[in-house]
């Protein structure tokens, strides 16, 4: 038996432009070519790309990725959204496959990229679990042999048999995590799944992964979450467009990384690459100071503007966004949630550019590097997306709550509150 | 790193090799096989779906070919006089009917499957084999249902079947369920790149209806052409639904080969095609 849980060799993997999004075209394409020249015609059907691309239609997701995990390591995979976390994962999940490289995966794995993949509303909650068992790839022995101790996990043990579209969404989200986590499989490949839920349901998973982790299996973990990614990870791997940046010791490669120039104040997505679903994309993020232009760096007494450009796809549609605010220790500060805009709020959209302002009042911060992750959702709060940490900002001191005093501040908030003294 | 050197340590009965495939996949049957209780479960969820929200339930399964039945029997039964091999004309449709029903839903649903289990292709691993062969056995329920339904109209005109011949019957479904599969492969293999294939299946099913016996009988094709015509798999299996439980004439004989063929052609066909575009599913469903 070797101690080598995962060998990764030069993974890459190419994308053309447009490949992620709306990639499929029309079969008149091919019908036209056809008439033309049969030969062809047959290959274009069969050849799994779209032709030979020019180089720059090319974007490589992933480039010359190799890496090792030992049995029984916890590794975090962190960096910016795009770095190709998520892409080595689906690899590594064989959900897609690489371009070139190979790589080893020593044992049974279980990959869990979203929490309830193939749930279905109308069905019941035990039929649910059995089927999320048989598409998470358990026997059905194995779910029959553990169900109680799935339903127990997830409190829903009364609702059992109550279709899951009557759960609170905080119940669906246990139900699913509790399949998910009584996977057994000695290589464990998680993305991103503890980003939902509320914070009790986030400390079950952390301590459900570090559960994992303690009977020896192993853990590669893909997740914003630097402080869980400290306190789980025994290594971290830095990705950063798509190569291995840094590798080493979980806290020094986050430390490493906030550090770095890893975030901007202004991100603009190419028209193909547009986060977002069928009712409206994301055009840009950025951060504005009182005047409306962009900055990076923002005074501590000034108020910071987060401007979320984005284009309606389908008239009607009805939008609503959520910021979430991180501390220069990549803990999150607070969110807000544009329901409290009363004239805009629940009103159908017609099919064109907006832009969403939200107003960070001054006086609040500390200093340091904060950033924004942005959530959008359609109607209802369903059919959400997110972009984690997508814009930072330097919120830098100038001096006005300062005064005479040069000591340090501590915590990630400086707010300015009113202080009264009288003499009595 | 030395790969050579790392690489055959590894002995793990579950070991996975990734990398790229090149020119044409394998087709991984075993694999298949060990997924078969995911196939079960997609099935039975597409069934239970299906009937759980509808007023009738599952009295659509049989609603759909007796509704079609009444209206061929009006149409072409009593006003065009279309000849029915001697079998009243009702039972003479509805006997192609069930087949066909099962057929043409397999079919469309069938090429469909990918592109509506997308969410599923991009989030776990598993054979996409699965996904397809899956929507095809979800028919059956609905096969059954209506199949009793024909052994009781049957009962009704006092028709019965060539008792020593019903072995044939469940390879005659056979026969339909891998022609609707085969289809089915190559089909939702092309959805995935191509959507308008979504927009021929209603139109390929409606033609493929008339270029099969089910409102008019064989017979009235010339001896010469009823070769030919064979090569549509679903002749033989209509025919050889009528011929099993209507006693009509006419034995399928050598047409019953030919659509054999042509149908195993289809599968494997469907299959190495599916195989080989499967790589790409996930990155543009």
């Amino acid at each position: 038996m070797s101690d080598v849980a995962i060998i990764a060799e030069n993974i890459a993997k190419e994308y053309r432009i447009g490949e992620l999004q709306d990639s499929y075209r029309t079969l008149r394409d091919v019908l036209a070519g056809a008439a033309l020249g049969p030969v062809r015609a047959f290959r274009s059907l069969v050849r799994r790309g779209r032709g030979v691309p020019s180089a720059n239609e090319i974007i490589w997701a992933l480039e010359d990725v190799s890496f090792e995990v030992k049995n029984g390591e916890i590794v975090g995979l962190i960096g910016r959204n795009g770095a190709g976390k998520s892409t080595l994962l689906k690899i590594l999940s064989r959900i897609t496959e690489p371009t070139k490289g190979r790589a080893w995966l020593n044992g049974r794995v279980g990959s869990l990229l979203e929490v309830g993949t193939g749930f279905h509303p109308e069905l019941s909650g035990r039929e649910n679990t059995f089927l999320n068992g048989a598409i998470l790839g358990m026997k059905n022995a194995e779910i029959k042999r553990k169900f109680d101790e799935i339903v127990a996990f997830a409190e829903v043990e009364r609702f059992v048999d109550t279709p899951v579209k009557h759960y609170s969404s905080g119940m669906y989200l246990r139900l699913a995590f509790a399949v998910a986590a009584h996977l057994e499989p000695e290589i464990l490949l998680v993305d991103e799944v503890l980003a939902v839920g509320d914070a009790a349901f986030q400390n079950k998973c952390l301590g459900k992964m570090s559960d994992i982790a303690g009977e020896g299996r192993t853990v590669l973990f893909v997740s914003h979450n630097l402080p869980a990614i400290k306190n789980l990870c025994n290594r971290a791997i830095l990705l950063d467009a798509g190569t291995i940046e840094r590798e080493g010791d979980a806290a020094q490669v986050v430390q490493y990384y906030l550090q770095g120039d890893y975030q901007s104040s202004k991100k603009v997505w190419a028209k193909q690459e547009r986060p977002g679903n069928d009712s409206f994309k994301l055009n840009a993020v950025s951060i504005l100071n009182t005047n409306g232009e962009e900055v990076s760096t923002v005074k501590l007494s000034d108020p910071v503007t987060v401007e979320i450009d984005y284009e309606v796809l389908q008239r009607g549609a009805y939008v609503a966004f959520s910021l979430v605010l991180f501390d220069p220790d990549g803990q999150v500060l607070f969110g807000s949630v544009s329901n409290t805009e009363k004239n805009y709020y629940g009103t159908p959209l017609d099919s064109r550019r907006y832009k969403s302002r939200c107003v960070v009042s001054g006086d609040l911060l500390n200093t340091g590097k904060y950033s924004f992750s942005v959530i959008g959702f359609s109607a209802n709060w369903t059919d959400h997306f997110r972009v984690d940490q997508v814009v930072s900002f330097e919120a830098v001191d100038d001096g006005v709550l300062r005064g005479d005093y040069y000591g340090v501040f501590g915590g990630p908030l400086r707010p300015k509150f009113p202080w009264e003294t009288v003499a009595c | 790193m030395t790969l050579g050197k790392t690489a055959p340590s590894l002995t793990h009965p579950h070991q996975v090799l990734i990398e790229p495939t090149r020119g044409w996949a394998s087709l991984k049957l075993r694999e298949l096989w060990q997924y078969r209780e995911l196939l079960y479960f997609l099935a039975w969820r597409d069934i239970k779906i299906r009937y759980k929200q509808t007023a009738l339930g599952l009295l659509w399964a049989v609603l759909q070919p007796f509704l079609t039945m009444v209206i061929f029997a009006i149409f072409f039964g009593r006003l065009a006089g279309m000849p029915s091999d001697g079998v009243p004309y009702p039972l003479f449709a509805f006997a192609a009917l069930v087949p066909w029903t099962f057929f043409a839903n397999g079919l469309t649903q069938s090429s469909n499957s990918l592109v509506g289990s997308a969410n599923l292709i991009k989030k776990v691993y598993f054979p996409r084999l699965v996904v397809p062969i899956s929507v095809v056995l979800g028919g059956l329920p609905d096969f059954a249902l209506s199949f009793l339904v024909l052994l009781g109209m049957m009962a009704y005109y006092g028709v019965y079947p060539r008792w020593s011949l019903l072995g044939w019957l469940p390879l005659l479904l056979l026969l339909a369920l891998v022609t609707a599969l085969g289809v089915g492969l190559w089909l939702s293999a092309l959805n995935v790149k191509y959507r308008d294939v979504r927009y021929i299946v209603g139109f390929l099913t409606q033609i493929w209806m008339f270029a099969t016996p089910v409102v008019y009988p064989a017979s009235l094709l010339s001896q010469r052409w009823r070769l030919i015509y064979s090569i549509n798999p679903m002749v033989g299996v209509i025919e050889g639904f009528r011929w099993t439980l209507l006693q009509t004439d006419n034995a399928p004989g050598m047409s019953i080969v030919i659509s054999a063929l042509t149908a195993l052609v289809i599968l494997v066909t469907g299959t190495f095609y599916f195989r080989r575009m499967e790589k790409t599913f996930a990155d543009i469903v």
